[in-house]
C-alpha cells in the first residue's frame, strides 16, 4: 500500500494540526506539511537501523498527529480525520534521533536483524520492570530492541536506550511489570 | 442477591441459578492471533509451566491455572488478552470477514473489539467507539499491546453516530454490546447487587434502544448486527429487541453455538414481545460456569 492517496487538500496536508491525521507523504517531492516525514523515509529508518523489510509495511499507511508522533493503520481513512487514534503509535520524529514505539517494537520489531539485543531471562525480567542494566554491546549506541527467547524463538520485548555501557529500558510504566 | 429473585420464572433450576451466581470466575484468556498463533501460545504456557484447559467451542480461548494471567510472558507479549469465557462470544456470532468495515457501537475497553480485529487478520476497519473517554483510555492501551492496527477509534454517543469521518456511507458488520446493569457481572463484582434498581434497569433499556436502532440504520442492507448485553432483565434485552424490529428494518435470525443457553423470553411482566426474539440467546452462569449474558443476531432489510 502506498501513501500515494493523499485525500487532497484538507488541512491534514498543508499544516500539521494538533488533532487530526494526517498522511505521510510517500516522497520529499509530495510534502505539502513542513517538518512532517514521508513514508519513504520511515521505511528506510526501519530498514537502515533495524534490518526490517520494507514489504513488512505493506498493509499499512502511515500518519502524524501532533508534532513528529506517527501511527501506523491498516485500516481506511482519508487524510485530515479527526478521530482519537488509527491503529498504533508507531515512531516518534520531529527529534534528532527517532524513536521507535515499545508497540512498534513488539508488532514490526520480529522481523529486525540489525541492532537487536538479546537478553537473558533475569535481564529481560528487569527491562519489563523498566530496570536500567549494565550490559556489554558491541554494536552501535542508540535505540535498539531488546529481545528474548520465548516458545523456542527470539520475541521482542521492547526498546532500549543503549549509551556508555548501559541499556535502559524506555518500556512504557502502563506496560512494565511492578 | 435478591434482586435475582425475579428471574425465577425464567431460570428452570433458580437454586443452581443463585449458587452459581455466588461462585467466583475462573480465569480465562483469548490468545491474540494478530501476535501469536494458538500453537505457539500454547508452547510459551508450556514452557512457563501454566496450566491450562482449552475451550471446545472456541479454539482461541482458554482457562488457565494461574489467578493472574498478566504477569506471564504471553500476556506481556500481547499474545493473550483477559477475557471472559462468553464475553467472546458476541464477536464470533458477528463474524466478520477480511477486508470488510465494522463498527463496535460500545467499545471499551476493547476486549471484543480487538478480537473482531483478530477474527479480520488484521485487515479492514473496525471503528471501536465509546463515549467514556476514561474508558477509550483503557481501549486504546489494551489496542497498542495487541498489537491491533485496523482500529479507528472514536468518541461519541453512539445513539446519533456520524460516518462523516470515514470515506464510506455504511458499516457491513456492527456489534453492539450495549451498557446496561451487568447483573450478569456479579461473579467478578459483588456491587451490583447493591447498585442494582429497577430505575436504573429502565433508564439504561432507553439508552440501548436508541444505540441499536442507530446500529441498525448505520449497517447496510443485508449486513449483520449483534446484540449483545451481560445482563438477565427482559426489559434491557428483549424489550429492546421487539422495540427496534417494529422502528428499523431488520430481523433476528437464529444462529448456533456449542454453549448451552435458553431461548429468549416471549412474554416479561405483562408484556408480549415479537416471536422472533426466541431467536436470542440467554446464557445462566451456572449452565457452561461463566458469567451471565444475552446475545442476539439481526440481518439488517431493506
Amino acid at each position: 500500500m502506498s501513501d500515494d492517496r493523499d485525500g487532497g487538500g484538507r488541512d491534514g496536508d498543508r499544516e500539521n494540526v494538533g488533532e487530526r491525521f494526517g498522511r505521510l507523504p510517500a516522497t520529499a517531492d509530495e510534502r505539502a506539511v513542513p517538518g512532517r516525514a514521508t513514508r519513504e523515509e520511515v521505511l528506510a529508518y526501519f530498514e537502515e537501523r533495524f534490518g526490517i523489510p520494507r514489504g513488512s509495511f505493506d498493509g499499512h499507511t502511515f500518519w502524524e498527529k501532533g508534532a513528529g508522533k506517527l501511527w501506523a493503520y491498516a485500516g481506511e481513512a482519508d487524510s485530515g480525520i479527526e478521530v482519537e487514534a488509527l491503529g498504533i503509535t508507531l515512531l516518534r520524529t520531529r527529534q534528532e534521533h527517532w524513536k521507535p514505539t515499545t508497540s512498534a517494537a513488539l508488532r514490526f520489531g520480529g522481523a529486525a536483524t540489525e541492532n537487536v539485543i538479546d537478553l537473558g531471562e533475569s535481564e529481560a525480567d528487569a527491562f519489563v520492570r523498566g530496570h536500567d542494566q549494565r550490559i556489554e554491546w558491541d554494536g552501535d549506541w542508540g535505540y535498539l530492541i531488546a529481545a528474548h527467547q520465548l516458545a523456542g524463538e527470539r520475541e521482542p520485548l521492547g526498546v532500549g536506550l543503549y549509551l556508555h555501557g548501559e541499556l535502559r529500558s524506555v518500556v512504557p510504566k502502563g506496560r512494565q511489570w511492578d | 442477591m435478591e434482586f435475582l429473585d425475579r428471574y425465577e420464572s425464567l431460570v428452570d433450576d433458580h437454586e443452581a441459578f443463585v449458587a452459581a451466581c455466588s461462585e467466583p470466575l475462573p480465569t480465562v484468556v483469548r490468545v491474540n492471533t494478530i501476535r501469536a498463533s494458538v500453537e505457539r501460545t500454547l508452547l510459551a504456557l508450556d514452557d512457563a509451566g501454566i496450566g491450562y484447559e482449552r475451550r471446545g467451542w472456541n479454539d482461541r480461548v482458554l482457562e488457565l491455572d494461574v489467578e493472574k494471567p498478566g504477569r506471564t510472558w504471553p500476556y506481556y507479549h500481547g499474545w493473550l488478552h483477559g477475557q471472559e469465557e462468553v464475553s467472546s462470544l458476541p464477536a464470533a456470532v458477528l463474524d466478520p470477514g477480511e477486508r470488510e468495515r465494522v463498527w463496535d457501537a460500545c467499545a471499551a475497553p476493547g476486549g471484543k473489539a480487538t478480537q473482531l480485529s483478530a477474527l479480520m487478520e488484521d485487515t479492514g476497519t473496525v471503528v471501536a467507539n465509546d463515549q467514556n473517554l476514561g474508558r477509550l483510555s483503557a481501549l486504546r492501551h489494551n489496542a497498542e499491546r495487541l498489537g491491533v492496527t485496523n482500529l479507528a477509534v472514536t468518541c461519541a454517543d453512539a445513539r446519533n453516530y456520524s460516518l462523516s469521518p470515514f470515506p464510506f456511507e455504511a458499516f457491513d458488520r456492527t456489534l453492539v454490546d450495549a451498557p446496561c446493569s451487568c447483573e450478569g457481572t456479579i461473579r467478578k463484582n459483588r456491587d451490583v447487587a447493591e447498585e442494582w434498581s429497577l430505575g436504573h434497569v429502565e433508564s439504561v433499556a432507553g439508552i440501548q434502544k436508541g444505540v441499536l436502532r442507530r446500529a441498525v440504520q448505520a449497517t447496510r442492507e443485508g449486513g449483520t448486527v449483534v446484540y449483545s448485553t451481560c445482563t438477565f432483565a427482559p426489559e434491557e434485552n428483549e424489550a429492546v429487541l421487539d422495540h427496534v424490529l417494529s422502528a428499523e428494518s431488520c430481523a433476528v435470525v437464529p444462529f448456533e453455538t456449542e454453549l448451552a443457553h435458553d431461548p429468549g423470553v416471549r412474554e416479561w411482566r405483562g408484556a408480549e414481545y415479537d416471536p422472533s426474539v426466541e431467536h436470542a440467546r440467554r446464557f445462566y452462569p451456572h449452565r457452561n460456569d461463566t458469567g451471565g449474558f444475552f446475545c442476539a443476531k439481526l440481518e439488517v432489510g431493506p
